[in-house]
């Protein structure tokens, strides 16, 4: 990177959009800017530059396993009593979710960028494994910020970073979780900044970071929708995926969105319950709000103190959401609708059992909602649901809240 | 450095009452201000009223304080904890303007206001902006809203007479500098290393360069700050620049030591920086 004051022009402003409607924008520390304007430039370089695409399909396919399979869950429709409904595999992907998308398309950046030091923030552990594996693939330093209470009851996941060689930080400040892990890491960011590459976990932080990761996991839109119309020769009546910061979610609206017949769903965590003051649905309760770089939805009190969000998925306990599901709420192109604990523990084991698929419980929550209101709730035709990712990490949490006692 | 009044510069009770004319004041005698950081509420309320007054009784040219928020993703681990235990301790936004109002009714030294943006924009911008105005601020901070980065709430925030403080920081690209200018009074604020705030003990070699080359840019004052914790790095610092911003240092001897030993501190600061210049 160059240096500073003395350094040198650091290219065309705004070289691509910053918001989405009135959402998003850079509400960062000064000292940011400058590694946000040269990520946009290398990253509009890179999306025209036909080496960085081929490289980064070379090893979606051969590294990844891409394309993920689209499943029509036959035993999931006579529960739910209607379909067709097709899960989109992203729990089949190395590493167990679609984080893996992301990480793997921003390490490329990273690399272009001569940046060899990458940090990450990770709630559930699926971005920070996801992080430590694109790392170990490119043999780059990686640090992941995990909130103490994550560390705790995501430990398996703490492991598997540890064997990819990364190093796991747990952020013992506020709420310990994914918001305070963000918060680290873009310390961490502002003090190695002129090394250090940000692979941001989610559609959320600072421009151009929701535009990239909204990019990056585009594929899983792509793939579905040209899937769907293989097997059905029809686009499907409703696409759902559950949102925390909600990058699964925007990856697969993203080829939708035109699609205005489609309906698109996110689901956020009610936890205990909207009326508990106790979840993480951003979107449905909170009001628009300054956090981690971006202007969004975000949960906060009266005197815009962030507050503390919940649910029983660590990957969704998180108060904030991006910048361009704000947007889609706004104009209604989307709608957002949320799911307790409860019912995403009860999902969890239904899919379990009648499909043999274990799903993530972040995951879980777009399933309770298909399985509980889909029916009711969404116009006859297919539906896709983006199974995000697979529920190995959460088994031994599972176990522990239903009182099975400590089984790892 | 030769310097017109800057637009916009704050003036609530009297002329003198401005940023302009406390780093003015201490040009012409050859002399660097004093800028301490107070947490609205840290270590309790009474208490940073008490340091203000202490602070500003001490030498201190303009005062920073801050309005706790939730998650200060700028600070270090020292300004961190003053933030958690001031909003512990019940301080809202509301409560760090009626602190304000109080120290405003006692001392006359100009305030700036240091808060990360979502406090503000829940508050309301405009709403905000009046309630500081009127409870004696001079101008304000916004760690969280960088120069271009949402012009129409720029300037509002600039209306009013409040001077709006920019920070420059060393990843700061020279063509960026005179945009960051434009929109800032009072002074600017550089961060003499990339990172968060906090005490720390060598300075960066290469800051009187920095600043040397800052000053070829722009004409408003430049104060230096982060990691600012010995007298004689202030001495050092104020060598160099206009102005001298200290935090962390402050909180950490008000932790370990009290609001007297802080007002100590600032005192020996201040002396230090004297001898530097006289």
């Amino acid at each position: 990177m160059n240096k500073s004051i003395v350094g040198s022009d650091p290219g065309p402003k705004e070289i691509m959009e910053r918001r989405f409607g009135i959402f998003g924008g850079r509400y960062v520390p000064e000292t940011l800017i400058r590694a946000l304007d040269e990520l946009e430039i290398a990253y509009a370089e890179a999306m025209t530059d036909p080496k960085f695409g081929n490289e980064l399909d070379d090893l979606l396919r051969d590294f990844v396993g891409r394309p993920s399979p689209l499943y029509r869950a036959r035993r999931l429709e006579l529960e739910a009593g209607w379909g067709p409904i097709y899960l989109k595999r992203e729990d089949l992907n190395h590493t167990g979710a679609h984080k893996i998308n992301n990480t793997i398309g921003q390490a490329l950046l990273a690399r272009r960028m001569g940046k060899a030091r990458i940090i990450a923030e990770t709630g559930a552990g699926q971005h920070g494994v996801a992080t430590a594996t694109a790392c170990a693939l490119f043999d780059m330093e990686c640090v992941v910020y995990m909130g103490e209470e994550d560390v705790e009851r995501q430990a398996l996941n703490v492991y598997r970073m540890q064997l990819l060689g990364a190093e796991v930080r747990p952020v013992g400040s506020g709420t310990k979780t994914l918001k305070d892990a963000t918060n680290e890491a873009i310390r961490d960011w502002v003090t190695n900044v002129e090394t250090t590459h940000y692979i941001i976990g989610s559609v959320v932080g600072p421009a151009p970071f929701p535009r990239i990761v909204r990019d990056f996991q585009a594929v899983i839109g792509k793939e579905a929708r040209a899937q769907i119309l293989e097997v059905e020769k029809r686009l499907p009546s409703a696409v759902i995926a559950c949102v925390g910061g909600g990058s699964n979610a925007m990856g697969t609206f993203h080829a939708f969105v035109e699609d205005a017949d489609v309906a698109l769903i996110g689901v956020e965590a009610a936890g205990e319950g909207l009326s508990s003051g106790h979840h993480s649905a951003s979107l449905a309760a909170g009001a628009p709000g300054i956090l981690h770089g971006s202007l969004s939805y975000l949960l906060q009190d009266e005197d815009g103190q962030v507050a503390p969000a919940h649910s029983v998925s660590a990957g969704l306990d998180y108060p904030g959401v991006g910048p361009e599901h704000s947007y889609l709420k706004a104009t209604g192109r989307a709608r957002y609708v949320s799911v307790d604990d409860q019912s995403a523990l009860e999902a969890f084991h239904r899919l379990s059992r009648l499909e043999g698929i274990i799903p993530a419980l972040e995951t879980a929550h777009a399933v309770a909602y298909l399985l509980n209101d889909g029916r009711q709730e969404l116009a006859d035709g297919p539906a896709l649901l983006c199974l995000s990712g697979r529920g190995d990490k959460d088994v031994a949490h599972v176990a522990r809240i239903e009182g099975r006692g400590s089984i790892l | 450095m030769d310097q017109t009044e800057p637009a916009g510069g704050g003036s609530a009770v009297g002329s003198d009452l401005s940023i302009a004319h406390a780093f003015r004041a201490r040009r012409d005698r050859g002399q660097a201000t004093l800028i301490p950081y107070v947490c609205a509420g840290h270590p309790t309320r009474d208490a940073s009223l008490e340091l203000l007054v202490g602070a500003a009784d001490a030498g201190a040219d303009v005062l920073e304080l801050g309005i706790p928020f939730s998650d200060p993703l700028a600070d270090g681990p020292t300004i961190q904890r003053a933030t958690f235990e001031a909003l512990e301790g019940g301080m809202t936004v509301r409560g760090a303007l009626d602190l304000l109002r109080e120290f405003r009714a006692a001392r006359r030294t100009p305030v700036v206001l240091f808060s990360y943006l979502n406090p503000i924009h829940r508050f309301g911008v405009d709403h905000f902006v009046t309630a500081a105005r009127e409870a004696g601020a001079q101008g304000l901070l916004v760690t969280d809203l960088p120069a271009g980065a949402d012009p129409s709430l720029e300037s509002r925030l600039a209306r009013e007479g409040l001077d709006l403080i920019r920070l420059l920081a060393p990843t700061t690209s020279a063509d960026r500098v005179p945009e960051i200018a434009q929109g800032a009074s009072g002074f600017l604020y550089y961060i003499s290393r990339t990172g968060v705030t906090g005490a720390r003990e060598a300075l960066r070699e290469s800051l009187a360069e920095e600043i040397g080359k800052l000053r070829s840019l722009v004409d408003l004052p430049i104060a230096v700050g982060f990691g600012i914790s010995s007298p004689e790095q202030a001495a050092l610092v104020a060598g160099v620049s206009d102005g001298v911003v200290v935090g962390s240092a402050l909180l950490d001897t008000v932790d370990r030591s009290g609001v007297e030993a802080g007002v100590r501190f600032l005192a020996s600061l201040r002396e230090a920086m004297d001898r530097e210049r006289s």
